[in-house]
């Protein structure tokens, strides 16, 4: 062993640095083309809302589903405590959902377990989020944000009907 | 007991443990609401919610528990790094009771359930203001500690011209100042926005800017709970193992690494904001990877050094050494298991940390099940083992049962095994955290066949942690009176002399630390605070 040099590398140091670099490297890259090449792309910033008059926006003055081409649905929706509105969501098999959404009070959450839906209803904020649903069901549409005491009862559903 | 070192790591350590317990207590009860056990109508005139749970759950685990530890163990391991004494023990007692004070203040009306705003309190909700003047009082402390650290690090460099910082005393050094730095963003949401509102004085909140300002000092923080920990596995669990450290120079190297990275990577806990551009968050990601790096080399280092002890203890294969550890020993024991559970802790948090992959994660059970690993396991199994050597040594007698530490560090890892995995599959099958399971009216199928085995999982946990307090109260009351030794800081393969002088000079580090948050924050946070305005009243709704 090198002894009395300023500074020594030995070689098994050198041959876990390397692929320490290497790992997180290689996984950056790999969600740099799911997020940019799939676009699967996480929320960004859609301007503010003021949280105390929510109903006066345009975007939420009616909260509800509309097709705004075929095969793509825009969802209009807030979270407040302990509701979803709308609750109730339904599109045919196959369409893209694009969600604008927001909240009156607390901050509340917007989930629809492995759809792509995962996003923070902030006061003040707008949200945004978008997935495909392909295969007719039923799916839970979450409040995964703690809201209050009866937080767990904050939920909806969005419900895909098989194409006739 | 004699050294003032001692008398305030005692002080420390009591105040940890007792917060420690009420911690544990109420993670049963959550545990067995999950399972579907209808415990809180019983516990009624003092637990009001499963909230009022999660809440104490998670205050007295993460912020009371790992600090008073943090500000008994470091300063005592780093006086005897130096061996020097503290610069002030006036100080370290004002500190003390301050921290105390505030953990009073905060816990009246966290018990009372005027605070049931989980560990997080993010605005609107809105707590008795005294909760977070309690909690500030806290904070506060830890500076005044990081001010004696380096008041006696100042006294003992001219008393020692040209040598070079002991290891342990470097990297304590380095913790408690990356910890000062990074809760300035937590300082100014106490200061500036959550307690004027709080107590009157405005009228209005906003949640985005009071996320970004937690989560500057949220995310660095776990790094303040978790680098004692190493501080522990890289200087004195060589040595108790039987073997040397490693490497010094690229321990050292992974502390400074820790100190320029820890802080600007918050935005991560914050990929599912609306209201921050996507930029920023990616960039946040980047740098989250690159704190992956000295992680690694921890992982490295410490495993290499374990190895060291293995073979000076008779092994030959190529993975008997880690069999050949002296795992009769339950400090070492807790310390080494600790580690294994970790490394999948590590490996779990890089997909929390992957931008768009955090989707399928984010406010999931997936993230209770990563949390228990790092800070539930990697830390607290840690700090339960230094304190198989630590009380002893406090208390001046034995250990009270050695045999019931082995069981109790054994069960802690069975349990987590059953506990830890089942929260990571409920939460990739979309179970949401911090939620009252058992009343849900939304329950899937695919979850309702895992629940008990978080139930069965918790409560394991929760025996394991009753055998520790048992040892503990014994060990400090009726155990055999005798002074009980300090491990030894372990020699090196490769030694200090060998890592650049570079490595310990503050002022670039310390630059490029504030440099790249600069960087990472700078734009978000003053556009958020030139733009927002406090408009959004706050509420009390538990």
């Amino acid at each position: 062993m090198a002894t009395g040099r300023p500074s020594t590398v030995y070689l098994w140091e050198l041959a876990w640095i390397l692929p320490s670099i290497a790992l997180p490297v290689g996984m950056l890259a790999a969600l740099a083309v799911t997020a940019f090449g799939a676009g699967i792309n996480v929320t960004g910033d859609q301007g503010r809302i003021d949280p105390t008059k929510v109903a006066e926006h345009a975007l939420f003055k009616e909260p509800g589903v509309s097709e705004i081409a075929p095969g793509q649905y825009e969802v209009r929706l807030t979270g407040q405590i302990w509701s979803f509105a709308p609750a109730e969501i339904r599109v045919p098999a196959g369409s893209t959902v694009h969600f604008w959404a927001t909240s009156k009070d607390l901050v509340h959450g917007l989930f629809v377990p492995r759809h792509d839906v995962n996003v923070m209803l902030l006061p003040g904020q707008i949200a945004h989020a978008q997935a495909r649903f392909d295969t007719p069901g039923e799916y839970p549409i979450i409040c995964h944000e703690y809201c209050g005491v009866a937080h767990h009862t904050m939920a909806g559903k969005i419900i895909v009907e098989a194409r006739k | 007991m004699t050294r003032v070192e001692e008398r305030l790591a005692a002080a420390n350590v009591i105040v940890a443990l007792v917060a420690l317990f009420g911690g544990v207590v109420t993670g049963l009860f959550q545990a067995l609401e999950y399972a579907g056990v209808e415990i809180y109508p019983s516990l009624a005139p003092v637990i009001h919610s499963h909230y009022h749970s999660v809440t104490m759950h998670g205050v007295l685990n993460v912020l009371v528990f790992t600090t008073f530890f943090i500000c008994g163990f470091l300063p005592f391991i780093f006086s005897r790094s130096l061996q020097a004494p503290l610069a002030s023990p006036h100080l370290g007692w004002v500190t003390f009771w301050l921290m105390a004070a505030g953990l009073v203040l905060a816990a009246i009306p966290l018990v009372g359930n005027a605070a049931t705003v989980m560990f997080t309190f993010y605005p609107p909700l809105k707590a008795h203001w005294a909760f977070y003047v309690g909690l500030t009082l806290v904070v506060v402390g830890t500076w005044l500690v990081t001010l004696n650290l380096v008041l006696t690090w100042r006294a003992w460099r001219a008393r020692n011209p040209g040598q070079r910082t002991p290891l342990a005393a470097f990297m304590s050094l380095v913790t408690f100042v990356m910890w000062t730095l990074a809760s300035l963003g937590l300082a100014a949401e106490m200061l500036v926005l959550v307690i004027p509102w709080s107590i009157g004085l405005v009228s209005g909140t906003d949640a985005l800017l009071a996320r970004t300002l937690f989560w500057f000092t949220g995310h660095p923080i776990v790094y303040f709970w978790l680098l004692p920990a190493y501080i522990s596995w890289y200087t004195l669990v060589p040595r108790q193992a039987g073997g040397k450290l490693f490497s010094d120079p690229m321990a050292r190297t992974s502390f400074v690494l820790f100190l320029v990275l820890s802080t600007p990577i918050g935005i991560h806990h914050q990929y599912t904001d609306p209201g921050i551009h996507q930029g920023w968050k990616l960039l946040h990601a980047l740098l989250t990877f690159a704190v992956f790096f000295p992680s690694l080399l921890t992982f490295f280092n410490v495993t290499a050094s374990l190895e060291t002890a293995g073979r000076a203890r008779g092994a030959t294969g190529w993975l008997n050494w880690f069999t050949k550890l002296p795992w009769g020993d339950p400090s070492l024991a807790a310390q080494v298991l600790a580690m294994v559970l970790f490394a999948f802790g590590g490996i779990g948090g890089l997909i929390n940390a992957s931008f768009n992959v955090n989707m399928v994660v984010h406010n999931t059970a997936y993230i209770v099940g990563h949390l228990h690993l790092t800070v539930g396991t990697a830390v607290a199994l840690t700090f339960m083992g230094i304190s198989y050597w630590l009380v002893p040594h406090l208390a001046g007698r034995a250990l009270w049962s050695r045999g019931l530490a082995l069981a109790q560090v054994w069960l802690w890892f069975g349990g987590m095994l059953i506990f830890s995995p089942t929260l990571h599959e409920l939460g990739l099958r979309g179970m949401p955290r911090r939620t009252a399971i058992g009343h849900i009216s939304y329950m899937q199928p695919q979850w309702k066949t895992l629940l008990p085995l978080v139930g069965i999982g918790g409560a394991i946990l929760f025996l394991s942690a009753l055998l520790f307090f048992l040892n503990m109260v014994l060990t400090a009351t009726v155990a055999r009176r005798a002074p009980q030794p300090v491990p030894e800081f372990a020699d090196t393969v490769s030694g200090p002399d060998h890592a650049p002088a570079f490595v310990d000079r503050w002022q670039p580090w310390l630059a490029t630390a504030i440099i790249l948050i600069v960087i990472a924050y700078g734009p978000t946070l003053v556009r958020l605070a030139v733009t927002t305005p406090l408009t959004t009243p706050g509420l009390r709704v538990w």
